[in-house]
């Protein structure tokens, strides 16, 4: 399954995560995880969030240039080990990440490793499926909030 | 094709006689006026002296500051009622230049930006968008009366308000439009974002660029955009405004409309007219003026007379897209460089966006150059590595051309300053 990233042009100034983050909170939009990297003057912002298309549009009525990739979100068990086993098998199949950040489902249980496979897409699918690795889709993404709490 | 086709294909050396009696003429207006009768006076000139073109050279040039120095009637050549309009120029530095006209001064400017419009094939079927802003601004009004000329239909819409411009095009079945060219790139990516196409959905064919100088390759990106002709077109207030040159059909130089001017190249240094075809600045003479005549008038303007005739059959000199302007030339590490180069090389390399600004800095005893790029929006894919490669062709590009080494730094699209519609090129922080 495919999830989708959102990435924000950002130059590197006070106020634009903050931007980012308020445009987010007023159109209700949860944030799955976020990343930054900058790059001398300038950066991107990649965000997972619940509703991507949402999320695209009032980001981009507000003025930011702004461009949705498709990721590959992979459940991957939350202990030693467990994500050594992805990227081994990633590795095995010539699979190139070219950005990549994870979270935490359920502590100790659980945790989601996005991948950016960049045309590798299909290719990376396949080789997860065939290893019995699950992956989540936006809507699976957005479903993820309940059981979050229910750990609480 | 022609709107007056006797004088625009009229022969060289009549042409010439003209000038030169019209020159006579202009001259001996002049000398009532409070600046041009001290200054004869002054110099010993007699309007009689003038009795070859060549002559014109006996008359000192008139610049911007004498302008300034004698505001605001002291160039009046006229009383005061005789004077039907002013205009006046954005004086980005110090007060603002006034002109004013008489009404044979506004009706022979409608004519001649008639005849340049009629030129690149307006005609009264068409209809006309000025997204000019209208005012003291000679752009505005200088083409709305050139259009109502021709017949055209005219949508005074003004400037800014993009989508609304937009929506006009559409409703009303816009063939031609006058637009400053970075804003006509900028539409660009509102067309986009409304999911309209100016080539399939406007009926789009005329575009006349002008208020800013822009490179030959803005001129292709909106070509291409837009999926129309565009012409380039030169005026200053001090001249009337838009419709002093203009694009023919061949879309190679603007011929100088020589009836109503005496044009002139010189070096900025030392002044001296410069061989056929060489650069350098441009003078000019009005000779129809009547409110406010100007004589020998530095324009500040960079560019060169194109030699030889054009395939139009006008016989009206031409001359080349404007380089630059003497004051905008910026001096670093003793290097000269002209903002339309730097212009010139963006515009070449894709995933630059629409504006750009360079800011000078004084780091120390050493002059840095910091060149903001819009980035363009289709270009962004979220790739922080392909952004930096973008960067770093720029560096590269820009210091093959410049030879100095430029900070560059990547902007989000939309962001940098315009002033009344045009971009903002320069800013100098190094003055202490
Ligand atoms: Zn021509």
């Amino acid at each position: 399954m495919i999830a989708y990233q959102l990435s924000i042009f950002a130059e590197d100034k006070p106020g634009r995560l903050a931007k980012v983050t308020g445009i987010l909170k007023k159109g209700k939009i949860n944030l799955r995880a976020i990343t930054i990297s900058t790059s001398d003057t300038f950066g991107v912002i990649n965000v997972l969030v619940d509703d991507p298309e949402g999320a695209r549009s009032i980001l981009e009525e507000a003025g930011l240039t702004v461009s949705m990739k498709e990721v590959i979100a992979v459940v991957i068990e939350d202990r030693p080990g467990g994500l050594d086993r992805l990227v081994q098998l990633l590795l095995e199949n010539g699979i190139n990440v070219g950005n990549a950040y994870g979270f935490v489902l359920e502590s100790r249980k659980k945790a989601v490793f996005v991948v950016d496979v960049g045309d590798q897409l299909e290719k990376t699918q396949r080789v997860l499926k065939e290893a019995s690795l699950e992956t989540l889709d936006a809507k699976a993404l957005s479903a993820i909030e309940p059981f979050h709490y229910m750990n609480y | 094709m022609y709107w007056e086709k006797d004088i625009e294909t009229i022969p060289r050396e009549k042409l010439e006689a003209l000038q030169l009696a019209r020159l006579k003429e202009s001259v001996a207006k002049a000398s009532s006026s409070v600046f041009y009768g001290d200054l004869f006076r002054k110099i010993g000139l007699d309007p009689n002296d003038i009795t070859t073109l060549e002559d014109v050279r006996k008359i000192p040039f008139t610049t911007k500051d004498d302008l300034r120095d004698h505001w605001p009637y002291g160039f009046l050549a006229v009383p005061k009622d005789d004077l039907v309009r002013m205009h006046s120029s954005s004086g980005t530095t110090g007060r603002a230049t006034v002109i004013f006209h008489t009404l044979n001064d506004i009706n022979e400017w409608t004519n001649i930006v008639a005849r340049s419009m009629y030129m690149t094939g307006m005609r009264r079927s068409d209809v006309f968008q000025n997204i000019m802003t209208y005012g003291l601004f000679t752009g505005g009004l200088g083409f709305h009366y050139g259009a109502e000329k021709v017949g055209a239909l005219i949508i005074p819409a003004g400037s800014g308000n993009s989508k609304r411009q937009i929506q006009l095009m559409q409703d009303f079945g816009t063939t031609a439009i006058h637009i400053i060219p970075s804003y006509a790139l900028h539409l660009s990516s509102v067309f986009e974002e409304m999911g309209v196409d100016p080539k399939s959905d406007t009926q789009l064919a005329i575009a006349f660029l002008g208020a800013e100088p822009h490179s030959e390759k803005t001129r292709e990106k909106i070509e291409q955009f837009y999926g129309l002709k565009a012409y380039n077109s030169y005026g200053l207030s001090e001249m009337d405004g838009p419709g002093v040159a203009f694009e023919c059909p061949y879309q190679n130089g603007m011929h100088v409309w020589e009836d109503n001017f005496i044009l002139e190249v010189v070096d900025p240094d030392t002044l001296e007219p410069v061989a056929d075809g060489d650069g350098g600045e441009l003078v000019m003479t009005t000779l129809l003026r009547e409110g406010m005549p100007i004589l020998r008038y530095r324009t500040k303007d960079l560019t060169r007379i194109i030699p030889g005739p054009c395939e139009c059959g006008r016989t009206h000199r031409r001359i080349e897209r404007i380089k630059g302007r003497t004051d905008d030339m910026l001096i670093l590490k003793g290097v000269n460089i002209f903002p339309i180069q730097i212009e010139k090389k963006l515009m070449d390399i894709p995933g630059v966006g629409t504006n750009f600004l360079i800011v000078l800095e004084r780091e120390g005893f050493n002059d840095l150059m910091i060149v903001k790029v819009e980035v363009q929006k289709e270009f962004f894919s979220g790739d922080l590595k392909q952004l930096e490669g973008l960067r770093r062709r720029i560096v590269e590009d820009l210091k093959s051309d410049i030879l100095i080494t430029p900070k560059v730094e990547l902007v989000e699209p939309g962001t940098l300053p315009k002033s009344e519609g045009k971009a903002v090129r320069v800013i100098d922080n190094r003055e202490e």
